[in-house]
This record gives C-alpha cells, sequence and structure tokens, in this order.
C-alpha cells in the first residue's frame, strides 16, 4: 500500500537534504507520487508521518499523507479551503477523535510512539501536544484560571503563581494583564485573548504547540505579534500552523507543505513539502506554483 | 451646491411599500404588547380578588394551627410541613437524577437510534397530564411497592412529573455551551469528565437553574397526582419521616374550596397568598443564584 512513499527516517538518522528530494523528482509527470516533492527535513523528527488516510464516515478526506515535522521548526500548512489542512493538524494531537465516525489508517509517529496505537490514551497524548484555534477561545474565567487550569487538571504540584507568570511573559502577555489576572479573560481584545490561549497551552508544558490559522479572526498588529511571538517560542517548541495567508507562512515558518483536494470531490493529499524559502521561491510542482502564484484556490 | 439645486431633493421620507411596511411594523408592537397585557392583566386581577378576599386570614396562628372544621381554627401547620417534606425528597430524588441524564445523553451517550427514541419519549413524557402521574404513582409505589399514601411516594411521583421537563432543559442548556470551550479544555490534557464538570457544567448552571425554577414551582402547586395517590387526608399531627401520610398546601386549598361554607374560602384564599408569595421567594432565590452563576 505504501510502496510509493519515502521511507520514514528515525530521527536519528539524517539521510534526504532537500536536494536529494529534487533530484529524484522528474520534471513532468502526471501522476503525482508522494516523495516527488516531499523533502525529509534533516532536523530530528517530533512527527513521522506514514501513509496517514482519514475518513469522515464515507467521505476520504486525507489521502497518503507521508511527512516528517522536525523538531523546534515552524512547519506551516498552506493550501485552499477544504483540502484537509486542519484535518490533519487535529490529527496529530487526535482532536478529530471527538467527531463520531472519524476513521484514520497509516501511522503517526510521535517521538518513535505511533499515537493511534490502540493503547494509547488520547488524553496522554494531547497532555505533550498543546493546540491554538482558529478562533480565540479563553474559558469564561479569570485570565489566571485560564492559563492554571490545564496545569491543574493535569496535576501541576508546584507555585501555580510562578507557572502562571512564567506562561503569559512566554505568551508576551504579562505586562498586559499583570495587575488584574482575576480579569475574565472574555474582557481582553482578540489579540490578548489568543496570546491568553497561548499561554494557556504553555502551561502544561506541552513539547509541540499546534496552531490552526491563529491569525485570521484578528488585525494586522495583533497578527504580527503573534507572528513575532511564534518565532520566539521555536526556540522551546515544535510548531505546526495551519495558515491561510501565505504571506504569513512565509513570515513564520521554515518549512511549508502545501496541500490540495488532488482531484475533484476525492481527497486532500501532500503536494510539496519544503524549505519555506524554495517552495516560495522555486516550487517544484507546477500546481503549488500556481497556487501561490494566485492562480486559482 | 448649486449642482444639487438644479435637480429635485431626493425624497426620503416612506412612501408606497416602505411606508406600508413601517405601518405594520409599528403596529406589531401594540399587537405584541396587548398579548402581554392579557397574561399581566388576568394575573393581577386574580391576586387582587383573592388577596381582598383572604387578607384578613393572615396570621401567626393561621400557619401553626392544624386543620379544624372550625373555619377560624383551621390553619395551615400540616400542609406546610408536608409540601415541605415532599418537596426536600423530591428536590433531592429528582434533579440529581434529571441533571445526571441530561449530561449523560448529551455528553456521553452514544448517538444511535435507541438516544433518539429515548429524547423523543422525555419529550411526550414532559407532556404528560399529572393525574396519569399520580394513577402510576398509586399502582407502582403506594400499592406494589407498598409504601403506602407516605412522603416518599408522594416524592418518587412529583420526580416522575418533573424529571422529563429538567432533563429536557438542562439538555438544551449543556447544548448551549459552546463546542470551542469544550475543544479548548480536551486540547490541555483534561479528561471528558473534567470538561463536563469544570466547563459544561458551569456553562450550562443558568439554564438548568432555569429548569430547576420551573420544575420546582410545578411540583409545589401540583394537586392531583398527590390526591389521586391518597394525600387528600386529615393531618392533625407533625411529618417527622418519610413514611408518614401527609398532606401539601395546595391540597390544603383544594380541600377548602369544595366547602360550602364561606369561611373556608377565606381560608383558602390566604393559603393561597402564602403559597405564592412562598413560590416567588423560592423562584428569587433560585435567581440569585443563577445570575450568580452567569456572572462566573
Amino acid at each position: 500500500m505504501t510502496e510509493t512513499k519515502l521511507p520514514v527516517q528515525p530521527p536519528e538518522v539524517r539521510v534526504a537534504a532537500p536536494g536529494a528530494a529534487l533530484a529524484r523528482a522528474p520534471a513532468e509527470r502526471r501522476e503525482p507520487a508522494a516523495g516527488r516533492a516531499i523533502i525529509d527535513p534533516p532536523e530530528p523528527a517530533v512527527f513521522a508521518l506514514d501513509g496517514l488516510n482519514l475518513w469522515y464516515g464515507h467521505k476520504h478526506a486525507l489521502a497518503g499523507v507521508t511527512m516528517n515535522y522536525p523538531v523546534n521548526r515552524v512547519t506551516a500548512l498552506i493550501g485552499p479551503s477544504g483540502c484537509g489542512k486542519s484535518t490533519l493538524l487535529r490529527c496529530l494531537n487526535r482532536m478529530n477523535d471527538l467527531i463520531p465516525g472519524v476513521r484514520v489508517s497509516g501511522t503517526i509517529q510521535y517521538h518513535g510512539a505511533n499515537i493511534y496505537d490502540r493503547q494509547v490514551d488520547p488524553v496522554e497524548v494531547r497532555r505533550r501536544i498543546g493546540m491554538v484555534f482558529q478562533k480565540p477561545n479563553p474559558f469564561p474565567k479569570s485570565i489566571y484560571d485560564n492559563v492554571a487550569f490545564g496545569a491543574r487538571v493535569n496535576g501541576f504540584r508546584g507555585r501555580m503563581d510562578d507557572l502562571v507568570e512564567g506562561c503569559l511573559r512566554q505568551a508576551a502577555l504579562w505586562d498586559e494583564v499583570k495587575d488584574d489576572l482575576r480579569k475574565s479573560g472574555l474582557a481582553l481584545s482578540g489579540g490578548q485573548q489568543q496570546r491568553l490561549c497561548i499561554a494557556r497551552a504553555l502551561a502544561v508544558q506541552p513539547d509541540v504547540i499546534l496552531m490552526d490559522e491563529p491569525c485570521s479572526a484578528l488585525d494586522p498588529i495583533a497578527t504580527l505579534k503573534i507572528e513575532d511571538l511564534i518565532r520566539e517560542l521555536v526556540k522551546d517548541f515544535t510548531i505546526v500552523i495551519v495558515t491561510h495567508n501565505m504571506q504569513q507562512a512565509a513570515r513564520v515558518s521554515d518549512y511549508t507543505a502545501f496541500m490540495l483536494l488532488a482531484h475533484e470531490g476525492g481527497p486532500g493529499e501532500l503536494i510539496e513539502y519544503g524549505l519555506t524559502n524554495e517552495l516560495f521561491t522555486n516550487p517544484r510542482d507546477h500546481r503549488t506554483e500556481d497556487y501561490i502564484t494566485g492562480r486559482f484556490g | 451646491m448649486a449642482q444639487r439645486e438644479a435637480t429635485a431633493p431626493v425624497s426620503l421620507r416612506a412612501s408606497g411599500a416602505v411606508a406600508r411596511r413601517q405601518a405594520v411594523s409599528r403596529g406589531s408592537r401594540y399587537v405584541l404588547l396587548a398579548a402581554t397585557l392579557v397574561g399581566v392583566f388576568v394575573l393581577l386581577v386574580l391576586a387582587y380578588e383573592t388577596a381582598i378576599e383572604g387578607a384578613d386570614r393572615i396570621s401567626w396562628s393561621f400557619i401553626t394551627n392544624y386543620p379544624s372544621r372550625f373555619a377560624d381554627q383551621a390553619g395551615l401547620r400540616s400542609s406546610i410541613l408536608g409540601t415541605a417534606w415532599v418537596m426536600g425528597a423530591t428536590i433531592a430524588l429528582a434533579f440529581p437524577i434529571a441533571i445526571g441524564t441530561a449530561i449523560w445523553m448529551e455528553e456521553f451517550a452514544p448517538r444511535n437510534i435507541l438516544l433518539t427514541i429515548v429524547k423523543l419519549n422525555l419529550a411526550n413524557l414532559a407532556g404528560v397530564p399529572s393525574i396519569i402521574y399520580g394513577i402510576l404513582g398509586l399502582a407502582l409505589f403506594v400499592r406494589f411497592l407498598e409504601m403506602g399514601p407516605s412522603i416518599l411516594a408522594g416524592a418518587f411521583t412529583l420526580s416522575l412529573m418533573i424529571i422529563p421537563m429538567t432533563v429536557i432543559a438542562s439538555q438544551e442548556a449543556i447544548r448551549q455551551v459552546p463546542p470551542s470551550i469544550k475543544e479548548a479544555s480536551l486540547a490541555v490534557g483534561a479528561t471528558h469528565w473534567q470538561t463536563v464538570r469544570h466547563h459544561v457544567l458551569p456553562g450550562a448552571m443558568p439554564g438548568i437553574m432555569t429548569g430547576i425554577i420551573l420544575a420546582t414551582s410545578r411540583a409545589i402547586g401540583e394537586t392531583a397526582a398527590l390526591i389521586m395517590i391518597g394525600a387528600f387526608t386529615f393531618i392533625a399531627f407533625d411529618n417527622t419521616s418519610l413514611t408518614d401520610d401527609f398532606t401539601t398546601v395546595p391540597i390544603q386549598i383544594y380541600n377548602w374550596t369544595i366547602r360550602p361554607q364561606e369561611a373556608f374560602r377565606q381560608n383558602a384564599a390566604a393559603a393561597i397568598i402564602l403559597l405564592m408569595v412562598a413560590v416567588v421567594g423560592l423562584n428569587l432565590i433560585a435567581a440569585l443564584i443563577r445570575e450568580r452563576f452567569r456572572r462566573e
């Protein structure tokens, strides 16, 4: 089933440099075989996806996604609406489990463990892989409790005040809220709310943060703040971000993956994956080029 | 400016179709107001009539006296105690079951045909006349389970009656909690139960409280179902246990209204006033609790 896919490398083995993948890709081939324009990042992989398929009931939504997400890098997922970017992202912390009728095949190795293994507990997965959503969704509680909640339910034993302050500082929100931590999280502006949501995700000390179009509900200034924050956070975390905004992908990400419904009504597929710079300046697949130059999508 | 004066200024006064639509819009306000006033007016008239008739009878001894065949010595003591007992037991019994059911159905139950059938049945049960619950209570609790016409049998019967409406109100409230909040909670590694406990329930609490208020008001005024199970009795002692026979304020009121003597009618009016004050008081307390949840 996976004969055309790249072999998944264990994190410590570094084989394919970006150039190698390019050499493997014939310039004009109609059938987009996975692996053609898909590189294997040299950094150790936090996630290694192999032949990931997903169905919503009878609808095939993702087909044969094979790719690695490198550690301490920002990987952006781009593509037109409905191409499965968010679906793919939500596979990484098993948020798709919440939707009735979802079926997944293939594997997602997270530090070597398949997160879709039978004995894996999704709560254990989500504790390590944080998520920030499209619309800022703070709890209708105080700023303090928003950040502390995740730590509390995970049995955090330590000085909660320090943790809350640390997370708010890391999310570049501390200076704006330090005097009214008791205020409702909903009283903040949209951009502040989203940074609060980032702080909330940080409080359970994950090593990956998934972001599902985190700036789509924000104004340009708030967006810029989040983007700066992403660049700051990537020093300590691995970040995967879904975005509709190609400039944003170009600005914040190290690697970019382009996804598309390769066939009308078919499943979303990974078309091209490479260093952000290369993907935007020198796309290898003509469909990537069409998309980033605005010819469709 | 000169240019504009050259042509006739646009008329922005309502005319033609817009004028007609606006007339309907203005008219609708008065129709709706009239609809509201009908209810308010009837209520005020009833309250006024009752107050005029019963006000003189309200006294401390009216509350502390047992019922009597002499209207001026009769009081509400045993029926107030009976109401308190049966309501206490009903609340303790019905609301945990109802809220638990609602949470399970909305959050945990598999989405299958059985659940749909249960939901449909709940909606039907909420519309069943209370006397039917009384007949069921008589057959099941009083006779089959041999509870007799006791407080416990009354509480079980009233619980059966109010559980469906409370479940439906609670389900509605739980459904109003935004999925994004649940996702946020799960995404930080909270379990399903922690998510329900810390986010779904607090978020749904104002709505659940509204359901509880309505259900309690209905149960406290319930007469037919309790008469059916045998609570239409003469009680001249203080209830001390759940197995006691009992009567309630609405039954006492009914008892008095069917007497031919005018004096008993006055007693009934006075009891109605007290019951109304109690219900309004309870609702006020519940509304205050609800507002507290809403603010958090």
